[in-house]
């Protein structure tokens, strides 16, 4: 989609402010009942795009994002733009820098139309858990986009956006995409800086886009990623131009599948995973089944690790340096506190009992009960070494396989407020996903069709998983069964 | 199972107010959670060594030079109580 768009705007066919006003339009027309988004960046995406529009007329060269409008999650610090993370206690913060995959886009000169609604911190599966209401899915108003980039995912699904960036931290940019029936990213760990992400989870967290096609899903890589001295674990290993290496069929390549995946999986859901798994054996693939005896406790593990690093990383936000402080006297009365003036403790627990949302404040105290004195061996050591054992899990079943492919998602997207009483039975919605950011490998959802849910049609993705560092192949693959013949 | 006791201690190492309905609604949670996660219990890992780092690569790094940020006004707007360039808190005791 990308690159048509790239074409017509180089032939005049189409002026970058026509095409981003065209989007604003149909924002305008779509999100009220949609919420996508919760800024619009109108001045900044049209003064863009006009510069781009301006490059053309006098007969430069633009890149091919240039000038091509997309939307950021909400949890990416922009520069002078509102950045929430959808929580309360951040609603008045501005981002004071950039974060290095905004200045990348800049760079490219696309287009960015607003920042979208997420789960608060990103934390939850249904984006529900946002501070400004939640996402609705595009097929079905009455169901959750998924999460916690439900925002990104509907923006792109329902021409809201051409592009978006996510970020997945169990799940995150895959479960949304499956639910909306859009391609979803998470590259290897260490792929894209993490610069100017708000941090979750700084072991799992990555940044990667949303978009309709594999091959836009490359070229936005291509653009964002890069080794980074703002983020230390940001790897050195060169990033490629990743549109180019999608090219070539997948004979011979070997596609491993776990059997026990399949066991127990919604009907529906199995038969349409099951169809791409027997397109890619008639592409010439080979199949193989794969073992991962330890993969099982990837969610156990994932929900001591991920709260432990939770709550080390949302310390910050503590009412002091920026965004909500509990003890404006206006807040104080409208909240009903009383005593006035308070002491610093004071400040730090009222701050943070009403600046947070229920599941961040779950998943603080677990990771702080976790860490706590006389449990860390028992929880957070524990875990580490499942990782381990999970890890290898990988490095054994990539000596036999090139590639794993599994469902994204156990379910089509389910009703809105369905789990949302249940935090056990909404994290059982990574369950697919989750393995990928436990051992940090990249890992893509594509849409494999729909399927009827009562009167409706919902979408439902696959899943790729690769090599570590081996986006490429990831990528090819994915677009090899997008682009296949007897489509 | 976490008792509401443990959770108000947990809270207050978090930094965390809460109502008695919360604390009771948190122990619930947490409790529930923990026992979901205790199947890592039936994992042997005896000699395995922990991971921190998936990929275990060496650090990016840059020289540790300081440098003037360039937004230092936009950081100070974010204070939620300042006097002159200073952030306004409350008194520590």
């Amino acid at each position: 989609m990308i690159r048509e768009l790239h074409e017509k705007i180089i032939n005049g066919k189409i002026t970058s402010v026509q095409l981003t006003e065209k989007y604003f339009q149909t924002i305008e027309k779509k999100d009220k009942d949609i919420i996508a988004y919760l800024t619009l960046i109108k001045e900044g995406a049209l003064s863009q795009a006009q510069r781009v529009d301006e490059k053309v007329k006098k007969g430069e060269k633009i890149g091919l994002l240039a000038g091509i409008p997309g939307a950021i999650k909400d949890v990416i610090c922009m520069k002078g733009v509102k950045t929430t993370a959808a929580s309360k206690i951040l609603d008045n913060y501005i981002a004071p820098y950039n974060a290095t995959v905004i200045t990348k886009l800049n760079k490219q000169e696309a287009v960015i139309l607003g920042k979208t609604n997420l789960d608060e911190f990103a934390m939850g599966s249904s984006t529900e858990n946002s501070f400004y209401g939640a996402t609705k899915n595009p097929y079905d108003l009455e169901r959750v986009p998924g999460g916690s980039s439900g925002g990104s995912a509907a923006a792109v699904a329902s021409d809201e956006a051409v592009w978006s960036l996510g970020s997945d931290t169990g799940g995150s940019i895959r479960q949304p995409a499956s639910f909306c029936g859009v391609v979803g990213l998470k590259p290897t760990y260490g792929r894209v800086s993490r610069y100017g992400l708000l941090a979750m989870a700084s072991s799992f967290d990555q940044i990667g886009p949303i978009t309709k096609t594999v091959e836009d899903s490359a070229i936005i890589l291509s653009a964002i990623a890069g080794s980074n001295t703002m983020d230390a674990t940001s790897s050195p290993d060169f990033s490629k131009q990743y549109e180019n290496y999608l090219t070539g069929g997948v004979k011979g390549l070997k596609i491993g599948v776990v059997k026990e995946y399949f066991e127990g999986l919604n009907p529906e859901v199995r038969k349409k995973i099951e169809k791409v798994i027997e397109d890619y054996k008639k592409m010439g693939a080979e199949i193989q089944e794969i073992e991962l005896p330890y993969a099982k406790y990837s969610l156990a593990t994932y929900y001591i690790i991920q709260p432990c690093e939770t709550s080390s990383n949302l310390a910050r936000f503590d009412g002091i340096k920026y965004g909500l402080r509990m003890d404006d006297k206006e807040k104080t009365q409208l909240e009903n506190i009383s005593n006035l003036p308070k002491t610093l403790l004071e400040t730090y627990l009222d701050t943070r009992q009403y600046g947070l949302g229920q599941e961040v404040k779950r998943r603080i105290m677990l990771g702080t009960y976790a860490l706590s004195s006389g449990y860390y061996d028992a929880y957070y050591l524990r875990a580490q070494k499942v990782r381990t054992l999970i890890k290898k899990d990988f490095e054994k079943a990539f000596q036999k396989v090139d590639l794993i492919l599994t469902p994204t998602t156990p379910t089509p997207a389910f009703k809105l407020g369905e789990k949302s009483h249940d935090p056990l039975e909404m994290y059982l919605a990574d369950i697919f996903t989750i393995t990928a950011n436990i051992a940090g490998l990249p890992a893509i959802s594509v849409p494999a069709g729909k399927i009827k849910v009562e009167d409706k049609k919902m979408p439902i993705g696959f899943q790729l998983m690769g090599k570590w560092f081996d986006e490429e192949n990831l990528l090819k693959v994915a677009h090899a069964w997008e682009t296949r013949k007897n489509n | 199972m976490i008792t509401k006791k443990e959770v108000q201690h947990i809270a207050s190492l978090a930094r965390i107010g809460a109502t008695e309905d919360e604390l009771e609604s948190f122990s619930q949670d947490l409790s529930n959670i923990l026992e979901w996660i205790d199947q890592l219990k039936e994992v042997d890992i005896d000699g395995v060594e922990p991971t921190a780092h998936i990929i275990g690569r060496k650090n990016i790094v840059r020289e540790d030079k300081d440098y003037e940020f360039p937004n230092k006004k936009e950081i100070i707007n974010l204070f939620p109580e300042s006097k002159d360039e200073y952030n306004k808190v409350r008194s520590v005791l």
